[in-house]
């Protein structure tokens, strides 16, 4: 059963290190391909560190993996993943006039599923 | 170039050494901090050592060697700079709608040139701002922006809030080196002299260096620094709904407002968690208002937290140039601003752009994906020190020198500060500035006598 959060795409010294390591290592690309979730929502939703996770909204969807984000820094109903290419597939090309995309606070649906994309 | 004499060498066998040498006072151009204090050890073409270079630093500067690619590539194929800036100006001067988008990570020379060559085909510059910081230059126009310098929050401030950042990740030396940690002329006991906030949706990392974080419901930023300005003011306000909305208590943010109109001077950092989240330029326009306010009683400004090297030198060469900071359309013969009709992820989501000009940036890997699909169609020219998504789909890519690592020139830091680079060694490939120089020669030749050389 899918339900709905909202995700904050952002930075984090791992992707900071990583991308001038190389934007095609596996450092790189874990780092943006990996959904973090709540510690609390990850026990309800009964989601392992690794399971693939399907998410989607109005505009794109991705596939990847999801591991427990450290105690209390996310809350629970909201998701984290590194800014980059996974992220911006849930953009819409949308700016309101502004030339900005929503970019972060985006609600999305999740829901486990077997296989990555 | 600041340089120091090498250590002594162990073999005298000086042919089968690499040439050692020290750079001092070198530029680092991974973040907006520009931090140019840097101290490289350079053994060849390779950095060994990044003195005073923080974690992101240190990867910027080990990471940057000279790699084994050719200098252009047309449509797959390798090319020689020459066959390539033939094309690349081809390509742009027979553009009907043709964009120019990145910058942010380039020297102002280089910038300056970029936005001459959209003004030669009459086309639109937009830098990587629109996609970052753009909806608070849009709020700077709207309310102003009540400024200072890093050297000033270094020196003066005994109150910092940090909205809607995270720069003990993205940012990891502007806690020491000029916000929360240095003494400073008028703080003599550095952080026991300031008291900072942190006003984020997460409990991040820099949560645990402040002393008050405001975990603030997500997208109610706009709603929360309304409170704080009614707050400020002496106005009522409605309890139970600033506590439902932005999910802090009254009795805690007036114990927040009450501090910042207590300091000597304050600042506001604010980020992107502001300007990518509902509201964007609305956001960064309430949190300006608020600093603004803070004035009637003391000493407030506010700051966008940049990102990249010198994405504030885009803003100011672009602004120098054009009077606008990005999302131009020059077209007519004169520059037009309207972000929303002439910002890059628009115009390609659109469908609209014909050709494109990138520089140091990778959209293909962070637009939308009506924007990537229509970028992937249209010929664009690409220039980048390494291999990218964008890259890779360019109808013309060069590879390039590394600002501040192979290059000089000016940047600019994210308090508008220009700094001149001092790069550690050379590089076999052309700096953007001297690719874009060459592509704008021959577009001016093609529009002045017909495609013939002068």
């Amino acid at each position: 059963m899918a339900e709905t959060f909202i995700l904050i795409p952002g930075r984090t010294s791992k992707q900071g290190v990583t991308l001038n390591e190389g934007k095609y290592t596996d450092g790189y690309l874990e780092e943006i391909n990996t959904l973090q979730i709540s510690p609390e929502d990850m026990e309800r939703l009964q989601f392992e560190n690794g399971d693939n996770i399907r998410m989607w909204n109005d505009f794109g969807e991705v596939v990847v993996p999801c591991k427990t984000s450290k105690v209390d820094e996310l809350p629970p109903g909201m998701l984290f993943i590194s800014y980059g290419d996974k992220s911006s597939r849930l953009m819409a090309g949308e700016t309101h006039g502004t030339g900005m995309p929503d970019s972060k606070g985006m609600d999305v649906q999740i829901e486990k599923v077997s296989a990555p994309a | 170039m600041s340089t120091v004499a090498p250590p002594p060498q162990e073999s005298s066998d000086s042919a089968e050494v690499p040439e050692l040498k020290v750079v001092t006072d070198a530029t680092c151009t991974f973040c907006g901090c520009v931090c140019d204090d840097m101290e490289l050890t350079v053994e060849g073409n390779k950095i060994k050592k990044a003195k005073n270079a923080c974690v992101l630093g240190k990867a910027w500067f080990l990471n940057h060697h000279i790699e084994d690619r050719p200098e252009a590539i047309i449509e797959g194929q390798p090319a020689s700079y020459e066959q390539a800036i033939e094309r690349a100006a081809e390509i742009l001067s027979n553009a009907i709608y043709p964009i120019t988008y990145g910058l942010s990570d380039t020297t102002c020379e280089a910038q300056r040139v970029a936005v001459a060559i959209s003004d030669w085909i009459g086309g639109c510059v937009d830098t990587t701002t629109s996609v970052c910081h753009g909806p608070s230059g849009i709020a700077f126009q709207e309310v102003g922006e009540v400024t200072c310098t890093l050297g000033e929050i270094k020196n003066r401030a005994d109150y910092i809030v940090f909205w809607g950042g995270n720069p003990a990740e993205s940012h990891p030396r502007h806690f020491t080196r000029y916000s929360l940690m240095p003494k400073g002329q008028f703080l003599p006991n550095g952080r026991k002299d300031r008291t900072a906030v942190l006003i984020d949706v997460r409990k991040t990392k820099s949560a645990k260096a402040a002393d008050i974080h405001l975990q603030v419901k997500p997208r109610s930023d706009f709603e929360l620094a309304w409170a704080m300005r009614a707050i400020a003011k002496g106005v009522d306000v409605d309890t139970a709904m600033i506590e439902e909305k932005t999910g802090i208590s009254l009795e805690r943010l007036t114990e927040v407002v009450e501090g910042m109109k207590a300091a000597k001077f304050g600042v506001i950092l604010f980020g992107m968690g502001l300007t990518m989240t509902r509201g964007k330029h609305l956001n960064s326009e309430a949190v300006l208002s608020l600093a603004r306010d803070l004035n009637k009683y003391t000493r407030w400004t506010a700051k966008p937290m940049r990102g990249h090297g010198n994405v504030t030198g885009a803003d100011n060469v672009v602004t120098w140039q054009t009077g606008y900071p990005f999302g131009i359309h020059l077209g007519r013969g004169y520059p037009r601003f309207n972000p929303g009709e002439w910002t890059s992820s628009d115009l390609l989501a659109r469908g609209e752009a014909d050709a494109a000009l990138i520089i140091a940036s990778d959209p293909m890997s962070n637009f939308s994906q009506p924007a990537r699909d229509h970028l992937a169609k249209i010929n664009s020219v690409v220039l980048d020190p390494k291999l990218s998504e964008t890259a890779k789909v360019a109808t013309v890519a060069f590879t390039t020198s590394t600002y501040g690592i192979n290059t000089t020139g000016t940047v600019y830091r994210m308090d508008d500060v220009p700094i001149p680079l001092r790069p550690a060694f050379d590089s076999p490939y052309k700096s953007d500035y001297e690719i874009l120089k060459a592509i704008e020669k021959r577009i001016r030749e093609k529009q002045l006598n017909g495609g013939m050389s002068s």
